[in-house]
């Protein structure tokens, strides 16, 4: 199931893309690998090898893997930056910037999109604003809503019901982290590490954002001239 | 904690053992700055998931909190100039 990869690129279609493979967890691969498209990345180095790979028992590329995919890669600077210039360029391209949530919904597309499919938040973000446009278009042609993928979906009600506190915040929890309502405990806890390490860079990526375009505005008013933000 | 039967019949196929959860937890222990100031080893599951949930809704409120700025400094400024800056820092 790699359809997710070609609607990464179709979301983000002004940003060049460059080919490369994508190893998704338990995929059945196959040539379709060398077909899906990912974001540009401004280190192939790190990324050539481990891309091209798919998951084996191997312990050195598994280090490698981990290391492109665990969440401390949210942690670098450089992916900050990566992230910072992708919102900006997405920003650029919003046409109704004044619609209450679109900075927020294009923050998380490119968001999840850096994730380059590896996580199931991720996924689940850029699948969730297609399929409610999907449910949208569907309910304008026919009376009868037909479900739409994500969201109807996950609100039949579950097999077990159990009231101990801890399923209760396990349920909470579950359901703060996009896509993942039905996911196993364990899978449910690593899916909310890499979240939480890429919503901390979010944060720290659009405070340092609205810094710079405080800052810039004030530039502006000077009739600028080469300012200079010396970044790190 | 709650019973290993449970978590097992949640499961499904995989097994999952009360280890694998017990180390998962204490990861995501680490990450959230609100345990981590006090000493690790106090935090139960149930209060690491709480703050957990708690940490993300302080993030998304964050996220949102930015976002509405973003967006009102993106109208009110020009935007040739000040983006051209913003990237320009950006590529340096």
């Amino acid at each position: 199931m790699l359809w997710y990869q070609i609607y990464i690129s179709l979301s983000l279609s002004p940003i060049p893309v460059s080919l490369s493979t994508v190893s998704p967890r338990r995929a059945t691969v196959s040539s379709f690998d060398q077909l899906t498209f990912t974001m540009a990345e401004s280190n192939p180095d790190a990324n050539s090898n481990v891309s091209r790979k798919r998951r084996k028992i191997d312990p050195d590329s598994d280090a490698r893997i981990a290391a492109e995919t665990g969440p401390t890669r949210w942690r670098t600077q450089a992916e900050q930056h990566i992230y910072s210039s992708k919102l900006v360029d997405a920003l650029r391209h919003l046409r109704r910037p004044d619609s209450g949530h679109a900075v927020r919904d294009a923050a998380d597309r490119v968001l999840a999109a850096s994730a380059r499919g590896k996580t199931r938040w991720s996924r689940a973000i850029l699948t969730n604003r297609l399929s409610l446009r999907l449910a949208h278009i569907n309910k304008k042609h026919k009376k009868a809503a037909k479900p739409g993928a994500g969201r109807s979906r996950s609100r039949k009600v579950a097999a077990q019901k159990k009231l101990p506190p801890m399923q209760k915040k396990v349920k909470v929890l579950s359901r703060l982290v996009p896509g993942c309502r039905k996911v196993s405990l364990p899978n449910l806890l690593e899916e909310t590490t890499d979240y939480i390490a890429a919503l901390e860079m979010q944060v720290k990526a659009m405070t340092f954002l609205t810094g710079l375009l405080n800052g810039g505005a004030s530039a502006a008013a000077f009739g600028h001239s080469g300012q200079n933000f010396s970044s790190s | 904690m709650s019973s290993r039967r449970s978590r097992s019949r949640a499961s499904g196929s995989s097994r999952i053992t009360d280890d694998q959860i017990a180390d998962l937890v204490s990861k995501l222990q680490q990450l959230i700055p609100e345990i981590r100031s006090r000493r690790s080893d106090k935090a139960s599951a149930s209060k690491v998931l709480q703050e957990t949930c708690n940490y993300i809704r302080n993030l998304h409120r964050e996220v949102d909190d930015l976002s509405h700025r973003l967006s009102g400094l993106l109208e009110s400024t020009d935007g040739d100039s000040a983006q051209a800056a913003i990237i320009r820092s950006l590529l340096l």
